[in-house]
């Protein structure tokens, strides 16, 4: 099983492709030829100045360092690595897409037309009643929602001050809520390692805003008492918050605004399939329920004429803007073409291929996998192995490994999310290899890893002693 | 096979399915599933799945509605010319399809890119660190502004705005600001750029955060940044610079006008027009290292001494910090940082000071062309531009914009009788046809 891994063999010693400045820079005298007065202008400009082909094989061989899901299984927890469809690219490369934010309505009709289409199918998948496209990303998303509940609550005098938030959540939520100016209160996870109803009773209260809840949660396990959960939330005047980042193993199989949330962000880039580009840019629409949408962002997009034309609106109440124009456009488009790509069956399917593939390879590996039943993901635990030694080794085996040491209710976490894109033979390989690392010898494991681009990097030294671009490197 | 009746993406046979099923002791997919029964969903969205041909020619058919204008538009969201090297190399499946990089052994290589972006950023703003990307320059703005409460706590809470700032980032800002209890308030302009003498007055101890741009919305390069910049160090203000890094590959140092912050816009090299799309520009003094919002690439060394980059810094971020993170971000814009990078290269010094210099030169001629018409002023600012100007019109602004739309042409109107310009290298070929227009519909 283990992957020849041409691209990724060790260079020989001191010959990795060297940082642009190190092929050379040119100093250009800024104020020779300008047309500004010297005392409005820079005196020098000193840059690299490679020829395109210098460029081309630079931006080659730096590509070549580089896991991707199109080069093997990339199966990090709540991150949601599934294949990205090639035709979308070139859906989203249309030069006719690609116009000014600022133009007229009635001269932008067909980006206002897939907009409006794409917010009514994220509307319908979700269960909401209202979708903003403009948050650029699943945290921008976070905060837009929790803004938007926020303004929900000033605009009917509710003074309410926290955020609850179940500890396993994402780093995400408790920053969004922080951002937004509101205390958090943590709630411990239940024993079964969902939420305890009756520790959630004795979190909320009148200065509840907001229940920030992801489902299934970071562990793969449903929120069975989902109801009852939004009962507690409800009865104390507070807003049910849907985190989207697991919303793949839910498509088709149940809604959030069916669960009784109120307010919820989408990452199309992990549920519908946009490349993440190595951290980014994604997309993080927002979806409401009707109480809530007179707050969201401005501009919103909606039908005239019966739908022969959209027009541009601005919310009664709206919060303002979450980004400077519509949000990552090209990300949007992409999903709109994916969700075309699926429809109702396929999105069903991911979800259910999704599932499959998590609760087989639960089966498949030695470790110990609390919890359970599964949806997408599970967190195994390595024990008395350090997760964080296992995944290197993993790495050695040509897999990437799954997200580790996270979340923390799990001791020596390695979060698993292989997504529907894997077959049984290419989970199998993932099985073999976490096998092989979690029983390996404690000096293996510690000289992990030996077959990749580099050799296990000091990331204790890097932020003891940052360096963080090549002028700093000078001298060295 | 069920992929006819499913998702395309998934590998499962049938049979394959059976044998994975029956390995964890379940008769069915369905089985898997843990969803009560009061919640659960029949999978009817009304969506039908559509072939890759079909969905090709409905997207077509939908941005083909889109009218075929020629743009002299800019407020903030700027088009140049991307050479075809950048989206070869960018669309490299190994960079486009990657994620963040956890695991930096089998990421040096983008890792690499994130920090040469870094240090084009440090170069061009005279900061000593620059993170490797926030959204766009709204965000980035209102990511300074949360830094100016962390780090000048003691100084007040506000943050003082130019009154002609563009809408948009206004209203990112106030977000930002709400949960951090900021207050923005504005300072008045003169002409087009800062009223240096009125904001003397206005400064004080109550201001966290003292916010200027060059160029101003309206394209005006601003001539007393480094007045600015000591009224700033005189009431402790963090002062923060918003440009663009076009502009700053010729305008005078950041650094060396007392800028603590940099934020702005990167896409607009890189990334075509994409209705708005970005890049968010974050540099900083080193002072603030430990309170940057966002990722940083640090150079480091693996096992064999070889220098390797990771990510680094991470206790700031929202991952491990939790509610006491610089901020909330997450999935950044890595890979337009990439194309940024890339078209950096590929221009090199001298390209980018030429592109540069012709964003002076092209502005320029073209507010004289469109001034020696009757009925226009151009540019209404006394004020050396960058890429673009307002221009008074006799005729209401919002019906001569119109009129310039049915000539094929769209520029913003942004008041009664003001209109707004902006010329790149994309659209500098066209301007015989504006002025013509112009003539025309004046």
């Amino acid at each position: 099983m283990i992957h020849d891994q041409a691209n990724y063999e060790r260079e020989a010693e001191g010959v990795r492709e060297p940082l642009l400045s190190e092929k050379g820079q040119e100093t250009v005298d800024v104020r020779e030829d300008s047309p500004l007065p010297d005392d409005l202008t820079r005196e020098e400009l000193t840059l690299p100045n490679p020829s395109e082909p210098e460029t081309a094989r630079h931006y080659t061989r730096l590509s070549q360092m580089n896991w991707a899901i199109d080069a093997g299984p990339y199966p990090l927890g709540s991150c949601t690595m599934k294949y990205n469809p090639k035709f979308t690219e070139d859906v989203a490369a249309d030069p006719n897409a690609a116009i000014h934010p600022d133009r007229s309505a009635r001269s932008a009709q067909g980006n206002l037309e897939l907009q409006y289409r794409l917010q009514e199918a994220l509307a319908e998948i979700g269960g909401m009643d209202a979708v903003t496209l403009q948050p650029p990303a699943g945290a921008a998303g976070e905060l837009t929602g929790i803004l938007v509940a926020k303004a929900y609550h000033e605009h009917h005098g509710n003074d309410r001050s926290e955020v609850v938030i179940p500890a396993s959540a994402h780093g995400t939520n408790f920053a969004t809520a922080a951002t937004a100016g509101y205390d958090v209160v943590e709630l411990p996870s239940g024993d079964d390692g969902r939420v305890d109803l009756e520790a959630l009773e004795a979190a909320v209260g009148d200065d509840t805003a907001a229940l920030m809840l992801t489902n299934p949660n970071t562990v793969g396990l449903f929120e069975r008492d989902i109801t009852e959960v939004a009962d507690i939330v409800h009865d104390a005047g507070g807003l049910l918050y849907y985190d989207g980042a697991n919303l793949n193993a839910l498509l088709g199989r149940g809604r959030p605004g069916d669960m009784g949330f109120d307010v919820m962000h989408y990452n199309v880039h992990k549920t519908f399939a946009t490349p993440h580009g190595g951290g980014g840019p994604g997309a993080g629409p927002v979806g409401v329920v009707d109480e809530l949408a007179p707050f969201l962002p401005t501009p919103r997009v909606r039908e005239t004429d019966g739908g022969k034309g959209y027009e541009r609106f601005e919310p009664e109440h709206t919060i303002g803007k979450v980004h400077g124009f519509a949000g990552n456009w090209l990300v949007a488009i992409k999903a709109y073409a994916y969700i075309a790509r699926l429809g109702d069956e396929g999105l069903a399917d991911a979800a259910a291929k999704a599932v499959l593939n998590a609760n087989y390879l639960a089966e498949r590996i030695d470790l110990d996998v609390p919890f359970g039943p599964f949806h997408h993901e599970f967190a195994a635990t390595a024990g008395d192995r350090d997760a964080a030694d296992v995944a290197k080794r993993m790495l050695d085996f040509g897999v990437h490994p799954p997200t580790t040491k996270w979340p923390e209710m799990v001791p020596e976490a390695m979060l698993t999310e292989p997504t529907e894109i894997e077959g049984r033979s290419s989970l199998d390989d993932l099985a073999e290899a976490f096998n092989l690392a979690y029983a390996d010898t404690d000096e293996a494991l510690d000289a992990a890893p030996s077959r990749t681009a580099a050799s296990r990097i000091d990331q204790v030294g890097a932020a003891r002693n940052p360096r963080l671009s090549w002028q700093a490197l000078d001298g060295e | 096979m069920s992929r006819a009746n499913g998702t395309p993406y998934a590998p499962h046979t049938d049979e394959e399915t059976a044998a994975m099923l029956a390995e964890i002791g379940v008769d069915d997919e369905e089985a898997l599933f843990d969803i009560p029964d009061a919640v659960a969903f029949d999978g009817e969205f009304g969506i039908d799945p559509r072939t890759e041909r079909e969905i090709r020619d409905e997207c077509a058919r939908i941005f083909a509605r889109n009218d075929d204008l020629t743009e002299f538009l800019g407020r903030g969201h700027y088009g140049h010319y991307v050479p075809s090297v950048v989206d070869h190399l960018a669309d490299r499946a190994e960079f486009l399809t990657s994620y963040t990089q956890y695991q930096p052994e089998v990421s040096q290589g983008f890792l690499q890119a994130l920090f040469e972006y870094q240090s084009m950023l440090v170069e061009l703003t005279g900061l000593d660190v620059a993170n490797c990307s926030m959204y766009d320059a709204a965000t980035a703005l209102g990511e300074a502004a949360t830094l100016a409460d962390r780090v000048r706590s003691t100084s007040g809470d506000t943050v003082l705005v130019p009154e002609q700032l563009r809408e948009g980032k206004r209203a990112v800002l106030e977000n930002y600001c709400d949960g951090a209890d900021l207050t923005v308030e504005t300072y008045p302009m003169a002409d087009g750029t800062a009223d240096v003498d009125a904001l003397a007055d206005r400064a004080g101890d109550d201001v966290a955060m003292l916010y200027a741009e060059s160029p101003t919305v309206r394209g005006c390069i601003e001539e007393r940044l480094a007045a600015i910049g000591d009224l700033a160090d005189e009431t402790d203000a963090l002062f923060v610079l918003g440009s663009d890094v076009v502009a700053l590959s010729v305008l005078e140092s950041p650094a060396a006008v007392g800028a603590d912050v940099v934020v702005g816009e990167a896409g607009s090299l890189g990334l075509p027009t994409a209705y708005g799309m970005g890049l968010g520009i974050f540099a900083c003094s080193d002072d603030f290292l430990r309170q940057v919002p966002g990722r940083l690439v640090g150079a480091s060394e693996d096992a064999d001494g070889d220098r390797a980059y990771t990510l680094t810094l991470q206790t700031r971020e929202q991952h491990i910090r939790k509610e006491r993170a610089t901020s909330n971000i997450c999935t950044n814009q890595a890979w337009v940082a990439l194309r940024a990078a890339i078209h950096a290269a590929t221009l090199g010094p001298d390209g980018l000071v030429d592109l540069a210099n012709d964003c002076v030169r092209e502005a320029a001629d073209l507010a004289d062309r469109i001034d020696g018409l009757s009925g226009a002023k151009a540019p209404v600012h006394d004020r050396h531009h960058f890429r673009e100007f307002a221009v008074r019109v006799d005729q209401p602004a919002p019906a001569v914009a119109e009129d310039l739309e049915a000539e094929g042409f769209a520029v913003h109107a942004i008041g009664d009788h003001l209109l707004q310009v902006c010329v790149t290298d994309l659209n500098a070929g066209k301007t015989d046809g504006l002025v013509a227009a112009f003539e025309e519909v004046l």
